[in-house]
């Protein structure tokens, strides 16, 4: 009989007014015997709807009836098999629109947690050696442009085929996203680096500090490899375009969480990369990147961090669980509001942001209502830190070094739909450098897709 | 990691190495730049490609030790290596259709007009080369530049040299006197880059300047260097770091550059600290 408990078992978490101050993971994860309790909860429904709910399709109701038979190994090996970085997706994916949001649970009360016992699972899989596969080679060589989610993804998917993988990566460290955008308290960096040291034992080599189009075009590295995929996201971050946006004191949230994340500047200057965090933080944007620079701000010493958002708490596009934490950690909102104009003191600092007020008008292309301005709505608000959180482009340089590349006219590279497949024989794109800023198991699903597509063309050729 | 090949003071606080970076080495043409990291602990530094050779694999860096990681990279010696050097960075210099150039470098800026100099000299353009340091103690790379271009003019804030004057000055004296230039490529710090740009601006002078802004990736991802040209935003290290100097904001770009200074200080005893140095 199953645990007909309505809530999902609570995960321990560190207390909001301790945690605001400083860099360790937020959300302590199950022990084995909240993750069978939560286990019990599961129906394990014959036409598994989790599933369906799932980019990578991770065997669900299977993983967790080893848990409930306290079997995690066994768990483990299950979830690997569709996934290649399960204790990443435990933790940032946005479990309630794909998996759990199909959950029979959820009907009536909360649906499993099937992201926190993915979490248990992976983290219990971790702490044992994993066993690397035995790998055939099949003597071909693919290039996988950029470490991100995409890129790892489908370099594992690659090299567990028999491929020999070489993975780009511009920055000095790889994981991409993983590592230079979510906060080491959402995402723990000795984690990352422990799923990407599997995938070197695995064989896959990942050499750093290169710049795809600029150390070699793409035309020169397909002279070498047999076939390409490029992961290389949504890196170039939209900025308002408004007056003062060049001042100091105001970053895109590319720049403060890459200065924060990647470099540590939260150890200056043990960590030699600074950044300045004044009092009063504003954040302009609504999505996990907004959440995500507003609690770094809070950590970094700002008393008082507000979410400046045009639309309203319903449009919120973040994940719930990251609202909740920002809220309980002391991060204000203020929703339907836009900024104007930023003004700056005689050294060049922002010392204050006027902004309007915004009311919601008719749906959009996007099947979101539009904000429209407020009339006579303008104010203006004291802070010296902004945070410009409002999406990024796919990174331009692969394009702009290989005419030949079809993108579209925001810059996201065309491909067919399904296959990956770009404009360009042998070339395969996935991820963010595709769609536009999304999610890191979109991304993953898309480089596994990628792996799929390059395997059909060099299996058959 | 990347092996110093060669190390060279060329006066006090100017300091020329030589890295091992074939990956560099094979694509890098002038304009362009790196970014390297010491050590694990090391901030991400740009620095302008001062010469390259495809064959050794090694390229050329002059650096200042103004801040805390030029200090400490200037600690090493040939032999030793750093952990990061990513490149080449940024577009190369559109320098084709020059027949005619005048070439000015400030201070370290020098070191980077150096291989802009040489190339378009090496490409039959008449080149008059115009650079300026503080005393003549700090004249670097006087035996290159001579042999990079027609015409060497090296003039000094305090005429140690003989001959006193600004870059600026000198090249205006040019003008004057009704020289013709299809182009004025200028490198060097912002105020002597600006003031170049002005000095053309009437005579409407195609003007070159390169934008050494504050920057963390390199790549495009983090929009740090971003600066005002022509009414739009910019980022130095995909759009640049060659500007219109006439369409720069350079009172905006200035500011910029001054953002960290109170952390560069701060970061700076924490090397002497480290390295034993006084400051």
């Amino acid at each position: 009989m199953a645990n007909m408990q309505m809530q999902k078992t609570p995960m321990p978490e560190q207390k909001p007014e301790i945690r605001r101050h400083n860099f360790c993971e937020v959300a302590e994860g199950y022990t084995a015997e909240m993750a069978m309790n939560e286990a019990e909860r599961c129906l394990n429904c014959k036409n598994m709807p989790c599933v369906a709910g799932c980019p990578v399709g991770v065997k669900i109701p299977t993983f967790i009836d080893w848990i409930k038979k306290g079997d995690f190994a066994e768990a483990y090996k299950v979830i690997r098999g569709t996934s290649s970085l399960p204790a990443i997706c435990g933790r940032v994916c946005p479990q309630e629109n794909q998996c759990e949001k199909n959950c029979v649970r959820g009907i009536k009360g909360e649906p499993v947690a099937i992201g926190r016992l993915e979490r248990f699972v992976a983290d219990e899989g971790m702490r044992n050696q994993v066993e690397v596969p035995a790998i055939e080679e099949n003597g071909k060589k693919v290039a996988v442009i950029g470490s991100g989610p995409a890129g790892l993804s489908c370099a594992g998917a690659l090299r567990q085929k028999g491929y020999a993988v070489d993975v780009f990566e511009a920055l000095h460290t790889p994981g991409g996203v993983l590592v230079y955008g979510i906060p080491e308290f959402r995402l723990p960096k000795a984690l990352v680096n422990k799923e990407i040291d599997t995938l070197r034992q695995m064989g896959v080599n990942i050499q750093v500090n290169r710049v795809v189009g600029r150390f070699a075009t793409l035309d020169e590295l397909l002279a070498d490899y047999d076939a390409a995929f490029i992961g290389s996201g949504a890196g170039l971050p939209r900025f308002q375009n408004i007056p003062g946006e060049n001042l100091g004191g105001v970053y895109s949230a590319n720049e403060f969480l890459t200065r924060i994340n990647l470099m540590k500047a939260y150890d200056f200057p043990n960590h030699m990369t600074p950044v300045r965090v004044g009092k009063r933080a504003a954040v302009i944007g609504g999505g996990n990147v907004a959440m995500d620079a507003a609690r770094c701000a809070l950590r970094m010493g700002a008393e008082e961090v507000t979410i400046v958002y045009r639309r309203g708490e319903a449009e919120l596009p973040a994940r719930a669980e990251e609202i909740h934490h920002a809220k309980e950690e002391g991060v204000q909102f203020r929703f339907l509001t836009n900024p104007t104009s930023i003004q700056g003191n005689e050294t060049g600092y922002a010392c204050s942001m006027t902004c309007v007020e915004m009311e919601l008008g008719e749906p959009d292309a996007s099947g979101r209502r539009r904000p429209v301005v407020k009339e006579n709505s303008e104010f203006t608000m004291p802070v010296d830190t902004i945070i410009i959180a409002i999406g990024n482009s796919p990174n331009p340089l692969i394009p702009q070094t290989t005419p030949e590349l079809k993108t579209q006219k925001w810059g996201g590279i065309v491909v067919e739909e399904n296959t990956c497949k770009t404009s360009m024989d042998r070339v395969y794109a996935g991820g963010d450098a595709v769609t536009g800023a999304a999610t890191v198991i979109l991304a993953m699903g898309a480089g596994k897709q990628g792996a799929e597509e390059i395997h059909k063309l060099l299996s058959e050729a | 990691m990347y092996k110093i090949l060669r190390k060279e003071r060329l006066n006090d606080t100017v300091t020329l190495m030589e890295i091992h970076a074939p990956h560099v080495a094979r694509k890098a043409l002038p304009g362009q730049f790196i970014i390297f990291r010491i050590d694990e602990n090391g901030e991400r530094v740009p620095l302008t490609i001062a010469d390259y050779n495809r064959e050794t694999g090694g390229v050329t860096i002059i650096f200042q030790k103004v801040g805390a990681s030029t200090r400490l990279l200037d600690t090493l010696e040939a032999g030793d290596s750093i952990l990061d050097f990513a490149g080449p960075l940024g577009k190369p210099s559109e320098t084709e259709g020059i027949r005619r150039a005048a070439v000015l470098g400030g201070g370290l800026g020098v070191a980077i007009a150096y291989p802009q100099a040489k190339a378009l000299h090496q490409a039959g353009a008449k080149v008059d080369l115009f650079v300026g340091f503080r005393n003549k103690d700090l004249i670097i790379l006087e035996d290159e530049l001579k042999n990079a271009c027609s015409e060497l003019h090296i003039v000094t804030d305090d005429g140690s040299n003989g001959r006193k004057g600004f870059v600026t000055t000198a090249l205006a004296e040019k003008l004057e006197a009704g020289e013709e230039y299809d182009a004025v490529i200028a490198i060097g710090p912002l105020p002597m880059m600006r003031a170049a740009s002005e000095l053309t601006r009437p005579y409407g002078i195609r003007t070159i300047v390169s934008m050494n802004s504050i920057m963390i990736d390199g790549t495009g991802m983090c929009g740090g260097c971003r600066l005002t040209v022509g009414g739009e935003t910019k980022f130095a290290c995909v759009d640049g770091p060659d500007f219109d100097g006439h369409l720069v904001d350079f009172d905006s770009a200035m500011k910029r550059g001054a953002l960290y200074k109170a952390e560069e200080a701060e970061a700076s005893k924490h090397v002497c600290r480290l390295t034993g140095e006084v400051h």
